[in-house]
């Protein structure tokens, strides 16, 4: 049994770069700022190398859904060894309102399409922190889902997955077809070489709409505004013990 | 007017002087001009036509505006280049964010295995090298980005691999048979093996023609020995594979006569009789290997010649040339990460109840910061788009940026320490070690003294040989009406002033730099109109007024960086890009203050009191030279 693996890839702003939200507040600048894959997608494309190197994987197949730069997410994802890419092309000005739900639609679709058998996407996003791809995915699949995975292993016809849950670690096992959504400590993304980047010019990348998946992208939300996080007030110093415990009870923090 | 008599010795001399090597000359640049490919005349002909050139700087010397180089602002990568360029610079970011790290290189005067280890994963020792040769295959823009990166980071690495490649087996790639190229590029491209530069030697520094190293043909004639030594090879200690420039014994075909020329030959470690010395002790780029060579009856294989036998000092002068852009955009980066560090200081240092960025004397350094760096990075990439697209006569734009970047990116880190204080002076802020690095960039691959001398020269030699024509037409007005009648409008314009100034540029430039352009236009004009007059009083004496020509660079240098950047900014305004107003705001800034320098440079040279201060300074210096020194007795203590 080797597995067609499937990796959401999603292009955000890179994490360095400081965000900034545009001055109508309709959302953040991203015109001429630097973009890259989000890393928890480099998690999930690894591992999925990973489970080709070790025979787990047939075909790996990286998908981006956002305009034509995403093509250059998908080319990462080919350079770092992902087989073939999809681009779901999703127009500029549609972005903002671009939900987590658009995107499992768009997976479920390709999924049945591609005959995959397990798909692996990032636990989050680091623009937008949804953090729902994979879990409606799952469920409009109607598959198992494995979220947060540190650890993937297989066992006999399942997979043995990890999950970091809060206060410690979870192993659950999975029946295939899965969904799995990649934690931090997964394992850590190669770096691309240039032989790699110039195999993966070679590769092919296929072109969708989500109209061609039968995917009604129009919006469900509306954007009200986008504020900058609040500047943090300024503290006081106080003399000593005594004022703190009494200035944490004045305000009633204990 | 003087004679034509006297313009024809003009030319005939700085000529000799330029080109030809029969004489011992106290400057190196007649020898650089050698490696002009386009306009290297091959004999001294004085009936032939001027050479001609679309080069910007060039025409600037007639006081021409040439643009089809610089204007539309030619620098883009498209389709599969763009992609692959930009493959490439992700995972380059990546590596230096994550694993390499400058501080311990320079403290360990040495690149980390684990860093040489990634930088072969990205091709960081092939980017030229085509892909046929296991190479990057990147062209010269995907270099200059490349070595941006590379300059926001670690000089010291950066000089580690440029040496490698710029110039340490640039040679194979420019002049290399396909034996050549396919025996040893799979080879450096991938960092399998070292390759360095081997021209400097112990008495031979600018003066690159005077080198003694000396190969003679074996008796059975299969092979070359090679005797001697260089000094401060850039991986002299590493390098397997060595472009080295000796002395060689050449026939001249016409008088028969024996010659020692310069050859270029490709040498191995393997060869036998090659040593190193340990490496040197630097102020900075510690991390880059520094060694002497020594050969010693190093036998060289024939087939080991680059280029041709005697023509080593074109291939050694070219391949300086040809590195050139990268010194420039790597320098660029440099600045980048400079103005970053500045800026992040203040932005958050309160002083006085303020930020200090809040305060006019932050806000100048900042300015003046992005500025140069505008005009540095505007000027890299620029040529490295024009040797791109097979532009050949670009050396007095390489010979400008060079220049230009290299002093540039001293005052922006300078400024940096200076805004960051007591914090920029300590090491852990790390601009110290930028400082340390850069120092070597206005000494090395041609010294910033002598590359100016170069520039006023080779362009006053290519205006000579225009103003020559034009002599030659005024002893027979009657058959070279039209010739005159063009000059005399010209010249009738630039008397009058600004009413005729060329308005090619104002009409081709985004209408927001109308008046950048006006002001470059009338520099360029007023450049012209000087170096006429230059050439005109001087006569052949002209190549020993370095007082002079080092004014007439800097009026070049800053014309140029007046008119790339007025492309560069022209084609954002026109594209209405998110950096627009910046760039028009830094242009315009530039332009004030360069098209002002140029004006007070240009005065310098006619102007009597300037005269006199450098006859004064010539005495000061003869005098100290003298007396060994500031003696004891000039104490205000008198002891």
């Amino acid at each position: 049994m080797a597995l067609r693996v499937l990796i959401g890839c999603k292009r955000v702003i890179d994490y360095a770069v400081r965000v900034r939200v545009k001055p109508d507040k309709t959302g953040v600048v991203t015109d001429g700022v630097k973009h890259s894959m989000n890393p928890f997608d480099e998690i999930a494309v690894e591992e999925a190398v990973r489970m080709r190197e070790k025979k787990i994987a047939s075909e790996v197949i990286a998908i981006s859904c956002g305009p034509a730069q995403s093509q250059e997410t998908i080319r990462t994802a080919l350079a770092m060894g992902a087989d073939k890419g999809i681009h779901v092309e999703i127009p500029n000005a549609d972005m903002s309102v671009f939900q987590p739900i658009h995107v499992a639609k768009i997976l479920a679709a390709v999924a049945k399409k591609e005959k995959i058998d397990l798909i692996i996407v990032g636990k989050q996003a680091i623009d937008d922190d949804a953090n729902q791809t994979a879990q409606m995915t799952a469920a409009l699949l109607d598959w198992p889902q494995a979220t947060f995975a540190s650890k993937i292993e297989k066992a006999g016809d399942d997979l043995a997955v990890t999950r970091e849950i809060d206060g410690g670690l979870e192993d659950v096992k999975v029946k295939i077809p899965a969904v799995i959504s990649a934690d931090l400590r997964l394992n850590e993304p190669r770096y691309a070489t240039l032989p790699n980047i110039m195999k993966a010019k070679k590769k092919p990348v296929q072109k969708l709409s989500p109209k061609d998946l039968g995917v009604d992208i129009s919006s469900r939300i509306k954007v009200i505004s986008v504020e900058d996080p609040p500047t943090r007030q300024a503290g006081i110093k106080v003399d000593d013990v005594d004022s703190l415990v009494a200035k944490l009870k004045e305000k009633a923090l204990i | 007017m003087k004679s034509t008599r006297q313009i024809y010795s003009l030319s005939r001399s700085a000529r000799s002087y330029i080109f030809g090597s029969q004489h011992l000359a106290p400057l190196l640049c007649r020898s650089y001009a050698a490696a002009a490919p386009a306009t290297t005349p091959k004999k001294k002909s004085v009936d032939k036509k001027p050479a001609e050139s679309d080069s910007f700087a060039f025409n600037l010397f007639r006081g021409k505006v040439a643009l089809s180089q610089v204007l539309p602002y030619p620098v883009k990568l498209e389709g599969e280049m763009q992609e692959h360029v930009q493959m490439i610079v992700q995972p380059a970011e990546k590596f230096f964010s994550e694993i390499n790290d400058a501080m311990a290189n320079d403290a360990n005067e040495a690149v980390s295995p684990e860093s040489i280890e990634h930088l072969k994963n990205l091709g960081a020792f092939g980017m030229l090298v085509p892909e046929e040769y296991e190479g990057a295959g990147l062209g010269n823009l995907g270099y200059a980005r490349m070595s941006q990166i590379i300059g926001e980071n670690d000089l010291g690495l950066g000089i580690f691999v440029g040496a490698h490649q710029s110039i340490g087996y640039k040679g194979i790639l420019l002049y290399g048979t396909k034996e050549q190229k396919e025996k040893y590029l799979p080879d450096v491209a991938t960092g399998r093996k070292y390759a360095a530069f081997c021209l400097t030697e112990p008495s031979s520094g600018s003066d690159a023609s005077s080198i003694r190293c000396r190969a003679v043909p074996a008796a059975d004639g299969t092979h070359w020995v090679l005797n001697g030594s260089k000094i401060w090879i850039s991986n002299g200690g590493i390098a397997e594979v060595m472009t080295v420039f000796a002395q060689t014994p050449v026939k001249d075909p016409a008088t028969g006569q024996t010659k020692d020329k310069i050859t270029a030959f490709v040498v191995e470690r393997g060869f036998g009789g090659v040593r190193n010395g340990p490496p040197e002790k630097k102020m900075g780029i510690k991390a880059s290997n520094t060694a002497e060579v020594f050969f010693e009856d190093c036998k060289i294989p024939n087939e080991n010649v680059l280029g041709e036998v005697g023509q080593g000092f074109k291939v050694a002068m070219n391949i300086l040339n040809n590195g050139r852009f990268g010194m420039a955009t790597t320098l660029a980066g440099t600045m980048k990460h400079c103005i970053g560090k500045a800026v992040d200081h203040a932005t958050n240092r309160t002083q006085f109840g303020s930020k200090i960025h809040t305060y006019g004397a932050i806000q100048e350094k900042l300015a003046r910061m992005c500025m140069l760096q505008y005009v540095t990075e505007t000027m890299g990439y620029l040529l490295a788009a024009n040797m791109d697209r097979g532009v050949l006569d670009y050396q007095v734009e390489a010979a400008i940026s060079k220049i230009f970047a290299s002093e540039a990116a001293w005052n922006v880190t300078d400024d940096a320490i200076q805004i960051l204080g007591g914090m920029g002076y300590m090491k852990e802020c790390g601009l110290e070690r930028v400082m340390r690095d850069l120092r070597i960039f206005r000494i090395f691959e041609g010294t910033n003294d002598i590359l100016r001398l170069f520039v006023a020269l080779t362009g006053m030699q290519f205006a000579g040989g225009h103003l020559r024509e034009l002599q030659k037409a005024l002893q027979n007005p009657a058959s070279n009406f039209g010739l005159l009648l063009g000059e005399t409008a010209k010249r009738a314009g630039k008397y009058v002033g600004l009413a005729s100034v060329d308005g090619t540029l104002s009409a081709n430039v985004h209408p927001n730099l109308a008046k950048p352009a006006q002001l470059a236009s009338m520099s360029i004009q007023a450049f012209g109109y000087s170096v006429e007059e230059m050439l005109v009083r001087h006569g052949k004496n002209i190549v020993d007024q370095q007082f002079l020509l080092w004014r007439v660079a800097d009026a070049a240098i800053d014309i140029y960086g007046m008119v790339a950047t007025i492309a560069r900014a022209s084609r954002s305004l026109d594209a209405n890009s998110s950096s627009a107003v910046m760039e028009e705001n830094i242009v315009k800034l530039w332009c004030n203050i360069a098209s002002e320098r140029v004006q007070r440079n240009l005065n310098v040279l006619k102007s009597a009191k300037d005269a006199e201060n450098f006859s004064i300074m010539s005495q000061i210096s003869q005098e100290v030279c003298e007396l060994k020194g500031i003696p004891a007795s000039r104490n205000p203590l008198g002891f």
